[in-house]
């Protein structure tokens, strides 16, 4: 097994389609399998171990990919919001590398990388072979990508992606040619994210056109979905929520050509889906949950899941709204309890996950995955009867208080309820009585007065009064990464230095 | 004879068929491309030989082939004149169910 499998199906299939577009510079399949292989005999001749990109969305991503696929290295994609110190300790990490970047990096990052080449450079070398590329080294235990996470603890580590895990992710998720010549795939995510790797393999595989967006802003993806008529999108929580607001701004989408939309990479506030919905009512939404150790998604709610719960007056099958929905059927989910026995529907654990797909993990460190390929994923979550899959956030968030455990997901679903909560956050603090305490920072919506007590009070109503925040603070806004997820650390960092 | 391991490829001896396993029973399989067995991905094609007439349907590429069973699951990477079978018992292709696309 081997990446460049996907791509030779492709561009056997479908080769004169359009891979790949970004702004006016595009690749049909059978250029981007050409270029593949161009890329491939650049790197062999650099001498180095690995392929690393440093840029926005742009064609380097594809080529590189592939290219290194070719080439028999993995495939590093770097964030390029990374400088100094951080970016040379990560060049430092992956040498001897063939590093891409954009022009203006090239000099600076010369003396850090074997060779550096300008994107532009890059993409005119490997355009350069006119040939197929003849062969490569099918190794299915070969890295085909390492990605850097930085975790919540914030060293940077590398996940490892074989070539068997993203290969069978595809066969596992994807029908070959399924998409229809028309379709188009937004990509705003960026690409040194899961969700950029899987959105370049899934849309090849289908061949479904790829349409980059450099970097996210709302307008940027609705003027290019709509001048592209661009039928597929991924976007991370915080980006639908800024879609939607523009939308209501602007008095409408403008998108007509939008058929599917599939969301994932953190927490989505129900609010927003369900605005969602109803400013694209023609439009199938999807949520997709995933990690980067398991290749991308393992569980979805698709577009009926959708509206049968957006439809139904039964609590239980309007709640699957949040949910991030079942397993694919490549994929085998179990909620465990502490002691690690698997645990019925209805009860919160660890989840757990098995598949081709999962990879579980680390460059220099040990797996955490079973002899019998169970990953413990580090979320908490729990499986309705039926197996819709609720997540409770990390488990490392769980707060124990008094030695009960505590959902931090739970008290904030319910603060964010009350009318006058537009967002919320819920850690534990450190308490000399209870171990940790509970508590909340709130973000008012606008116009809106709230006294602690009563958001207090609105909690123990609903919940155990155990759950009850022990302390509330109002702020103007919450910490979230890049992709959308709250990032607990800095709020409880911040809430300690309040404190002292 | 072979057994066969998830993952693994083979190619048709008699014409341009390549398959990727994606699932595998236990012990050995008696897989056969234009009704002759297939060989492995290195492996020479055989000289002189030819699709047999009742093993011409061809392979469409990107197609899943199974068993009646389903415990056999072959995908098509190159497609080819002959068709698929466990020894003369033809695979039959596999309806496609496609997934929301997530990604």
């Amino acid at each position: 097994m081997n990446l460049m499998m996907l791509l030779e199906m492709a561009a056997d299939g479908f080769g004169e389609r359009v891979a790949i577009q970004n702004g006016a510079a595009r690749l049909t399949y059978a250029e981007l399998f050409a270029a593949a292989g161009g890329a491939a005999a650049d790197v062999a001749g650099a001498g180095v171990e690995r392929l690393a990109v440093l840029d926005v969305n742009s064609l380097a991503l594809p080529v590189g990919l592939f290219g290194a696929a070719c080439a028999g290295v993995p495939f590093v994609p770097l964030n390029y919001r990374l400088t100094g110190a951080e970016l040379e300790r990560l060049l430092a990490g992956i040498a001897p590398a063939y590093l891409v970047t954009d022009a203006e990096r090239v000099a600076a990052l010369a003396p850090q990388a074997r060779a550096v080449r300008g994107r532009e450079e890059f993409l005119a070398r490997s355009r350069g072979a006119k040939e197929r590329p003849a062969e490569w080294v099918m190794d299915p235990e070969a890295i085909a990508v390492l990605l850097f996470t930085s975790g919540t603890t914030g060293a940077p580590k590398a996940a490892v992606l074989r070539h068997r895990h993203l290969v069978s992710y595809i066969f596992g998720s994807v029908e070959f040619g399924g998409a229809a010549p028309e379709d188009a795939a937004l990509v705003s995510v960026p690409p040194y994210h899961i969700a950029g790797i899987a959105a370049i393999l899934s849309s090849v595989y289908s061949g479904r056109r790829i349409v980059q967006l450099s970097s996210f802003s709302a307008d940027a993806w609705l003027d290019t979905a709509r001048a592209e008529k661009v039928t597929h999108a991924f976007v991370v929580p915080t980006m639908l929520s800024r879609i939607v607001a523009r939308c209501e701004e602007r008095g409408g989408a403008g998108v007509p050509h939008l058929r599917a939309v599939s969301y994932g990479g953190g927490k989505m506030p129900l609010a927003v889906i369900e605005k969602a919905m109803r400013l694209f009512p023609e439009t199938d939404f999807t949520n997709a949950y995933g990690l980067t150790e398991t290749s991308s998604t393992i569980a979805v709610l698709g577009p009926a899941d959708h509206r049968a719960a957006a439809a139904s007056d039964d609590p239980a099958v309007r709640r699957r709204l949040v949910s991030v929905g079942r397993a694919l059927p490549s994929v085998e989910i179990e909620i465990r309890g502490e002691d690690g026995s698997a645990l019925p529907a209805g009860q919160s654990g660890e989840i757990h996950v098995r598949g081709e797909q999962v990879s579980g993990e680390y460059l220099g460190l040990k797996s955490r995955m079973s002899a019998d390929g169970w990953f413990p994923t580090r979320d908490a979550g729990a499986l309705d009867a039926e197996g819709y899959l609720f997540l409770e956030g990390r488990i490392d968030d769980v707060i124990v208080r008094g030695g009960e455990n505590l959902s931090p997901g739970e008290i904030e679903d319910t603060l964010l309820a009350h009318p006058a909560v537009a967002d919320c956050a819920v850690v534990g603090v450190p308490d000399e009585q209870w171990g940790e305490a509970v508590a909340a920072v709130i973000v008012l919506a606008d116009g809106c007065v709230v006294e602690a007590d009563e958001l207090r009070g609105w909690v123990r109503e609903r919940l155990r009064s155990s759950r009850t925040p022990e302390r509330v603070e109002f702020r103007p806004e919450l910490p979230y990464g890049e992709t959308g997820k709250l990032l607990r650390r800095k709020v409880r960092e911040a809430l300690l230095e309040g404190t002292s | 004879m072979a057994q066969l391991k998830v993952g693994s490829r083979l190619r048709s001896a008699v014409c341009t068929t390549e398959v990727i396993v994606i699932a595998a029973p236990g012990g050995d399989v008696d897989v056969r491309c234009g009704g002759t067995p297939m060989v492995a991905p290195g492996g020479a094609p055989q000289a002189g030989g030819a699709v047999a007439a009742d093993a011409a349907g061809g392979t469409a590429l990107g197609k899943r082939y199974i068993t009646a069973a389903g415990d056999l699951e072959l995908l098509c990477t190159k497609a080819g004149q002959g068709s698929l079978g466990v020894g003369t018992t033809p695979l039959v292709l596999k309806e496609a169910k496609p997934l929301p696309s997530s990604d």
